[in-house]
């Protein structure tokens, strides 16, 4: 088959799959949705996997498929067209987003089986698999963008699918808001790429990219950059607009692993490395990423520590580990970031839907205070999420391991990293892992909270084969990507697959030089023992002595309130932000709109009105009053005449 | 203008101005006068007047035009006549009252 016909049927399976699910929306059987839906997006992933082979088969420079089905606008210099364009990056995307998207769309037959809205669920489903295609295959800013909006839609239709809950729909009208002022940022910083460039095609916007560096702030890469990255921290959640994150886990827990964990927030991530020669060479906006993400990093975390929501908790952990891969793209490690972002699509899928089938064994419960000694009832979910948490807490020789250390490595080693990002990154992994061993002990693990009148149990086979594959993938998954030091002591000395297959198109940062072996593998070990201590320093908490954690809380009151609060962080933004504007709103309409424009429009209303009566009562509708007018008219008629 | 000639000698101005006061009569029964019967019957007045002053031009001119005029005249009210009390007659069955304001009722 030719390219333009895998790709075409790419995009119009899950497109098909949306508007069948649409259509027949009243309908509620699971099975049947389910079977569209999943069935759409495999088909997807089996194109996928067809253009992935396609690529093996050319020469590693020649590595690309531009598929263009014509000329969307064409205004003076202004040229899009509806192009798509795969390479090694975007190949490797769509194989996770329909792969992991597929293994989801298994997992919601069985989660959402009592739900009315099957069929709905469905199709937005598929129509957010779509949009997320269209995002990464776009081959101009534009087309990006159009697949940017399309997955913020299907998000905020997803988080708000229980829209009868007050709560809930606010949740995805938070979302959906907190992401427009991203949004803002991002088409900003595409109308200042095409100011200078005089394009917005992504690969010619790479191949322009400067070769020596902007050290001003106010360089056009430097803006144009800063301002896609402010998009990006809307989209991927990070420092100042994450906010919207574990709010939007109101959404059907699959939903969650699919769009807020594994696919769309991770799309910050990709535009970066995708756009890597422009990042390069701004080697400001490059340090604000490596900030902003280290400080996510260690900011979500520690919320992490606090949240007794299973979700919640999750959530968190996704905007840390988001934060991580923007640590990485600021340092320059771009083949990194997106090594960790497939890492993180396994694991925390897996964690995301280990979360939904023990809330749906639950019968709602979500909060892991009543929870406790899970692993006797769930045993399925309990070993495979533990996979998830082994990789997550960087276990050596789990995926999460090899990704998260060649991060910290290169935050420290790379010519744009400084020894504050590692530790700012190595605190991070030590409260990851005092966080998720605490998730571990109190829904698994200790002694069981749960109510008698609940009786947990593990979930259908559709829900626990994603899980296992998932699982699979968390364990296996690093070894795409294993660091060069710790390949020199394995058997066969096996290569950095992930790096070979981006090395042509990824770009790395001028200055960088083969780091000290020893210096590695001490950080490394630094690394794993702090995550190690606060492993066991959880589980001795948590399980084995729960008490004290209580006395803990009790005597650091205060800061553990703070932290349970979030900070306070929305209520900052409502106090500084929402509500001043509110009240200036309220004002404006007050006194400007009601006082000032209602009033001119009222007043030139009357004038016209009064004047409009007196010319009314003439003509009253009295045929004799028009005849005595006739007459009148006549009388004056003639005598005009007549004086003449 | 008014004097002892005026009175005995009957001229044009005398048939003119009984036209002119003729059709005034008429014209206001028309504006001021509610029952439609007395406003057709006005209607009649004035066109009568109309018919005096064809007939005193066409003496006075010695041209038989005028004259052939008001036979047509004539005709015309008469139908005239015929239309309006039909009309009159059908508004009196419905409202039992012949006043000019039921004649809006008319309209669509």
């Amino acid at each position: 088959m030719d390219h333009t016909a895998i790709v075409s049927v790419l995009f119009a399976s899950p497109l098909l799959g949306f508007l069948i699910n649409g259509i027949r929306r009243n309908h509620h059987s699971a099975n049947v949705a389910g079977a569209i839906g999943s069935l759409a997006v495999f088909i997807s992933f089996v194109c996928s996997i067809l253009l992935w082979i396609d690529l093996q088969g050319m020469a590693p420079d020649a590595r690309r498929i531009h598929v263009v089905y014509g000329s969307w606008m064409a205004i003076e210099s202004l040229k899009i067209d509806f192009g798509f364009w795969i390479d090694q990056l975007s190949s490797l995307m769509i194989l996770i987003i329909t792969g992991v998207g597929f293994l989801i769309h298994l997992f919601s037959v069985g989660y959402m089986s009592h739900d009315k809205g099957v069929a709905k669920y469905f199709s937005y489903l598929n129509f957010f698999i779509f949009n997320m295609l269209v995002l990464v295959l776009g081959d101009s800013l534009v087309t990006l963008f159009v697949g940017w909006e399309g997955v913020g839609l299907a998000s905020y239709l997803l988080i708000g699918f229980w829209f009868t809950d007050g709560e809930k729909a606010a949740a995805g009208m938070k979302a959906f808001i907190v992401n427009r002022i991203g949004d803002a940022a991002f088409l900003i910083g595409m109308f200042i790429f095409f100011v200078s460039f005089g394009t917005l095609n992504i690969q010619e916007l790479n191949s322009m990219a400067p070769t020596i560096m902007e050290s001003t702030w106010f360089g056009i890469v430097t803006l144009g950059t800063l301002f896609l990255f402010g998009g990006a921290t809307g989209k991927s959640a990070q420092i100042p607009l994450y906010i919207w994150l574990p709010d939007a886990m109101a959404g059907p827990t699959p939903v969650s692993a699919l769009i807020h964990a594994a696919t769309m927030v991770t799309a910050g991530v990709y535009m970066i490395v995708r756009l890597n020669p422009l990042f390069i060479a701004a080697p400001n906006t490059m340090m604000v990423i490596a900030v902003i993400g280290a400080l996510t990093v260690v900011l979500a975390a520690s919320i992490g520590i606090a949240q007794n929501d299973i979700k919640k908790v999750l959530a968190y952990s996704t905007v840390s580990q988001l934060g991580y891969m923007f640590l990485a793209c600021g340092v320059g490690a771009f083949t990194t970031a997106f090594f960790h972002l497939m890492t993180h699509a396994f694991f925390k899928a897996l964690m995301f839907l280990g979360s939904g089938s023990v809330i749906h064994g639950m019968e709602g419960e979500q909060d892991i205070r009543k929870m406790g000694g899970l692993k006797k009832y769930l045993p399925w979910t309990h070993l495979t999420f533990m996979m998830g948490w082994l990789a997550i807490i960087g276990t050596p020789g789990f995926s999460g391991f090899f990704s998260k250390d060649e991060i910290l490595w290169m935050s420290f080693h790379s010519p744009r990293g400084h020894w504050a990002l590692w530790v700012l990154g190595v605190i991070g992994a030590t409260m990851t892992a005092f966080y998720m061993t605490r998730l571990m002990c109190l829904t698994f693990w200790g002694k069981s909270r749960v109510a008698k009148t609940l009786h947990p149990h593990e979930s259908p086979a559709t829900m626990l084969i994603p899980l296992f594959v998932l699982a699979a993938l968390s364990v296996v998954g690093g070894y795409v990507g294993i660091p060069h030091i710790i390949s020199e002591i394995l058997p066969g000395h096996p290569a950095n697959i992930l790096e070979h297959w981006f090395q042509p198109i990824i770009k790395t940062v001028p200055g960088l030089v083969a780091g000290d072996p020893a210096m590695e593998w001490g950080l490394m070990g630094a690394s794993v023992a702090l995550a190690l201590i606060s492993t066991i320093l959880a589980y001795q908490l948590y399980v084995k002595n729960p008490s004290a954690i209580e006395r803990f809380t009790q005597k650091i009151n205060p800061i553990y309130q703070l932290v349970s609060k979030k900070y306070l962080v929305d209520e900052l933004y409502f106090g500084f932000i929402v509500n001043p504007i509110v009240r200036l709103s309220e004002n404006l309409w007050a006194y400007i709109d009601v006082r000032f424009i209602d009033k001119c429009t009222y007043w030139a209303g009357d004038l016209m009105k009064g004047s409009g009566s007196f010319v009314r009562s003439l003509q009253n509708g009295n045929l004799q009053t028009y005849a005595m007018y006739i007459g009148i008219g006549l009388v004056v008629a003639l005598s005009l005449v007549m004086m003449r | 203008m008014i004097n002892a000639d005026f009175i005995v000698d009957v001229g044009i101005s005398h048939y003119l101005i009984l036209s002119a006061i003729l059709f005034s009569l008429g014209m206001i029964g028309v504006l001021l006068r509610k029952n439609a019967i007395v406003m057709l019957m006005s209607i009649e007045l004035m066109l009568n007047a109309v018919n005096l002053s064809f007939i005193t031009f066409s003496k006075y001119n010695s041209h038989i035009d005028g004259q052939i005029m008001v036979f047509f005249v004539m005709t015309i009210a008469a139908a005239e006549a015929a239309v309006g009390l039909a009309l009159i007659v059908s508004i009196f069955k419905r409202y039992k009252e012949v006043n000019i304001r039921f004649f809006e009722h008319l309209k669509g």
